[in-house]
């Protein structure tokens, strides 16, 4: 029962992962800058939430509003990273890595600035606060609120990115960004609107996370190895890869926190890491091509 | 006599395969020891494919020998020191260093560890007679990333030839060279293929071709659809055919029609 | 060719002289006009000073973006750390944090070798090489480079720094070995002996900038190059590209776990979060800003970013992290050689205009 109850843990800690990641595998998998500001993307979403209760009081009704409104705010601050910095960068993706990674010091001592350095605490609405009773098993609402949030985001990025003309768009810029510009895609464009698009699942993660513990300015940075480790394991820029990856990493790191304790279980998680790219360089799911590089 | 030809390149079935696209069927290929072998085809015929199965970049089955060793299997770095070496499509060089730097690191695989953590003194006696030999001489410290087009092919080659390859293989190494540029890169290739060294060219451009080849291999589809001399494989009415459609077109060309060297197709002018 | 001439042109004449100012600068004139504070805050400096020649071999002639020096500092720091602690220690007692943690009751077994100088003063520098050693041959030869060899080694950096916060009954946790108040039987409170440590701290780091120096000028920095531009036209040259870069790599290490080791004796301390993530990523920021593919240019980054840092944030508290992230910013973005390459920058930009009006 017990080795159950883990599962569920990790099926869960797999569903946060994934939807941190998720915004990443736009933007690292398909663009290849590598966003260290992600996490504080994220953090944006999750302050969102934190303004909008001063607003909205029902805690339900501004958890549920926060969602489509973190996507924007959060969205809204990757666009103006891409236009201002970024787009000057693809050529060159450690230094994306750089840059942003001076982006997410300036963004977390302004959260410290706006909001205090102290953790902030959001109400979580009462619906969310029970748990759901599957025969001997105890389900937190909030972690399945978690899950379904995951699933929602990778169900409706894979169909944006398969069935819509933005998402044709998208691929084909990722595929072969020359090709496309001469074809007539906007490709300048086409990297804006993932970038935000990206951003935005950022901060739809945000909104998640408040459910799991107090905000503050530096709770991204907590996230950002774990969910590249997912990116680069899956295959980058594969969504099927960062699924199953996430979900991996997350019932390994449980199910070894059982046996061997949380620290030890986060140092084996990284060896296996490591050893799977030994096996597979280039991830889970890939795109084979006939390059020299 | 025999005994040279016994250890050029040799290569039995090859067969190349990407992911259910067999770029290379099954193809056997003799090339005896000082031979200057072009290798032709259309598009996707698998000239590039074999260069590249030739020098472990692509994974492939059958067998591939040079001088009596068998090379499929090995890693690059393996085969290149067993004396292969190659040039590719774009010329590759290291742009950030000078044309020196550049050959002196291109012949000096050999060097023990000790002697890699010292200064090179001086230019070493092998780069020197290069240097000249590619008409670099004036260009020592030159960044290779300044040189011109062919001058980089050029530079490639030189390296090919302080790296003491026994067995050169060129990818299209006159694409994009003037005429004088064109002779000049043929006689340096003709005149290293002296007996002792094996060189294999895949080449589009034909007058090049028909100025230099010793021998001609003619591929298409991923086999090989004619060996011989240049005037044989000309004569070869399959050839024309893969070339140019039909044989009755290919007797119009034959009589010396330009202008089927198109753009996009892979330029082949047969005449007779 | 006049001797001013000679002195001023690269090569051998004019590199002696540099190491000799430098020398001079910091072997004389540091100790004579510091106060006793700054110097212990140079020390510390140097040491960063130290990690950043190994990045700039790494990333700027090799690049290997390595975001996880921290790793191969923080074993360099507790070998030393731990060899300390149990010089300190009373034989027969346990250091003062175990006692206190009281997790363990005898030395585990991964102490004891540290009780011997012989054993861990050499670890401190060929422990993080054999870590790097096996990593750099098990991540190169797969080939993987760029953006998913930083990431993985700063995920190495981070699960570390974990590891060592979760042991806190062996390791000290998230407060590190503390308290070491002797270096070798010398006692580390006594200016005199402190400032021995400092002078020991530079002519390691000039020790370090000398072997760079070799390494870069040396064929096997050309190769390091061309591994770093092409590595798999080197590969069909005869080389394999994996021990090319794991050298430079293994190199680096060596380096960051003397800055460690020598970081212990300055500052005596060590926890976590000098080793962690931020600490990592911090090393690479005075490199870039400095000039990554400089030989001096890393290290002169480096120490000038924390030195900026402290008298910044003594000045200004914390806005000074908004002209961190700014400068960094701006100078990764549009001045990707760094401050090094300023004046050329500046003095293309000027020789252009002119061009420009004519043509």
């Amino acid at each position: 029962m017990a080795v159950l109850t883990q599962l569920f843990t990790g099926i869960s800690f797999g569903a946060v992962l994934l939807l941190v990641a998720l915004g990443l595998v736009l933007t690292f998998g398909q663009m290849n800058v590598i966003n260290m500001a992600h996490g504080e993307l994220i953090m944006a979403g999750a302050y969102t939430v934190y303004m909008l209760q001063k607003v909205v009081t029902s805690a339900g009704a501004s958890l549920l509003v926060a969602l489509p409104v973190a996507f924007v705010v959060s969205g809204l601050l990757g666009l103006a990273m891409e236009m201002l910095l970024l787009r000057r960068l693809y050529h060159r993706p450690l230094d994306t890595l750089l840059v942003t990674w001076g982006l997410s010091l300036v963004l977390q001592q302004a959260a410290r600035d706006l909001f205090g350095a102290p953790n902030k605490q959001t109400a979580a609405p009462e619906w969310l606060t029970g748990a759901v009773e599957v025969g001997a098993l105890t389900l937190p609402a909030s972690r399945l609120f978690i899950l379904a949030v995951a699933v929602v985001a990778v169900g409706g990025l894979s169909v944006a990115l398969t069935a819509t003309s933005l998402g044709r768009r998208i691929r084909a810029v990722v595929q072969n960004r020359n090709l496309a510009a001469t074809s007539g895609i906007p490709t300048a464009r086409v990297d804006r609107t993932t970038f935000f698009i990206g951003s935005g699942l950022a901060g739809v993660a945000g909104v998640a996370l408040t459910l799991l513990g107090a905000i503050g300015p530096s709770m991204g940075t907590s996230y950002i190895v774990d969910a590249f480790l997912v990116v680069v394991a899956g295959g980058v820029g594969r969504i099927q890869g960062a699924v199953v990856m996430a979900f991996v990493i997350g019932m390994l790191n449980a199910l070894l926190e059982y046996q061997v304790g949380a620290s030890v279980a986060k140092v084996l998680v990284f060896v296996a890491v490591v050893l799977f790219i030994q096996w597979r360089p280039q991830g889970l799911f890939t795109l084979r091509t006939r390059s020299l590089a | 006599m025999t005994d040279q030809t016994a250890a050029g390149l040799r290569i039995r079935d090859l067969r190349v395969v990407f992911d259910g696209f067999v770029a290379v069927d099954g193809v056997d290929l003799d090339v005896p020891r000082g031979d200057l072998r072009f290798l032709i085809g259309p598009n996707g015929a698998g000239k590039t494919t074999i260069v590249d199965a030739v020098t472990g970049l692509s994974k492939a089955t059958g067998s591939v020998q040079f001088g009596e060793q068998e090379l499929l299997g090995r890693e690059v770095h393996r085969i290149a020191r067993a004396g292969i070496g190659r040039t590719f499509q774009t010329a590759t060089v290291f742009e950030e260093l000078t044309v020196l730097q550049n050959l002196d690191i291109a012949a000096g695989a050999g060097r023990g560890f000790a002697r890699l953590l010292r200064r090179r003194r001086g230019v070493p006696e092998a780069v020197e007679r290069v240097l000249g030999t590619i008409h670099l001489a004036d260009a020592t410290d030159r960044l290779a990333g300044t040189l011109a087009h062919g001058q980089k092919q050029w530079l490639e080659i030189g390296m090919l030839l302080v790296q003491d390859a026994r067995l050169l293989l060129l990818d299209e190494p006159v694409a994009g060279m003037s005429h004088e540029e064109r002779d000049a890169t043929g006689a340096l290739l003709q005149e290293i293929a002296d007996g002792d060294r094996t060189v294999v060219i895949v080449e589009h451009d034909m007058e090049f071709l028909r100025k230099f080849a010793r021998t001609v291999t003619v591929l298409h589809q991923g086999r090989v659809l004619s060996e011989g001399s240049v005037a044989q494989v000309q004569a070869d009415p399959k050839v024309q055919e893969v070339y140019l459609g039909t044989a009755a077109d290919a007797a119009v060309v034959a009589e010396g029609v330009d202008g089927v060297d198109g753009a996009g197709v892979d330029g082949v002018k047969v005449e007779g | 060719m006049s001797a001013l001439d000679r002195l001023t042109r690269p090569g051998p004449l004019r590199a002696a002289l540099g190491f000799g100012l430098g020398a001079l600068v910091l072997l004389v004139v540091a100790p004579a006009t510091l106060s006793q504070f700054r110097l212990d805050l140079l020390a510390k400096y140097l040491c960063f000073g130290i990690v950043a020649v190994g990045i700039g071999l790494a990333w700027g002639r090799g690049g290997m973006l390595t975001l996880g020096q921290g790793v191969y500092f923080g074993i360099g720091a507790y070998a030393m750390a731990m060899h300390l602690k149990l010089a300190q220690t009373p034989p027969g007692e346990l250091p003062d944090f175990m006692q206190l943690y009281g997790e363990v009751t005898e030395l585990p077994l991964w102490w004891q070798p540290f009780r011997q100088a012989s054993v861990a003063v050499p670890a401190t520098v060929l422990l993080p090489m054999l870590v790097a050693f096996v990593l750099g041959q098990a991540v190169f030869r797969r080939r993987i480079k760029g953006p998913y060899f930083a990431i993985l080694s700063q995920a190495l950096a981070a699960a570390m720094a974990i590891l060592i916060v979760g042991q806190q009954g062996t390791t000290g946790g998230t407060n590190g070995l503390t308290d070491i108040t002797s270096f070798f039987g010398y006692d580390l409170g006594d200016p005199v002996n402190r400032t021995t440590v400092y002078v020991v701290v530079a002519v390691c780091l000039l020790g370090c900038l000398a072997v760079a120096r070799q390494l870069m000028q040396s064929r096997y920095g050309e190769l390091l190059v061309a591994v770093r531009d092409a590595p798999e036209r080197v590969r069909f040259l005869g080389y394999d590209p994996a021990n090319v870069q794991t050298f430079a790599y293994t190199v680096a290490a060596g380096m960051a776990g003397l800055a460690g080791a020598m970081f212990v004796c300055a500052v005596q301390a060590i926890n976590p979060a000098s080793i962690d993530i931020v600490p990592s990523i911090a090393f690479v920021i005075g490199v870039a800003v400095g000039g990554r593919a400089t030989l001096l240019g890393p290290a002169l980054g480096a120490i000038g970013v924390a030195w900026l840092t402290t008298a910044a944030s003594e000045a200004l508290a914390d806005r000074w992290t908004y002209i961190q992230g700014g400068l960094f910013i701006l100078v990764v973005a549009f001045l990707p050689n760094g401050l090094a390459s300023l004046p050329r920058v500046v003095g293309d930009a000027v020789r252009r205009r002119p061009a420009e009006v004519t043509s």
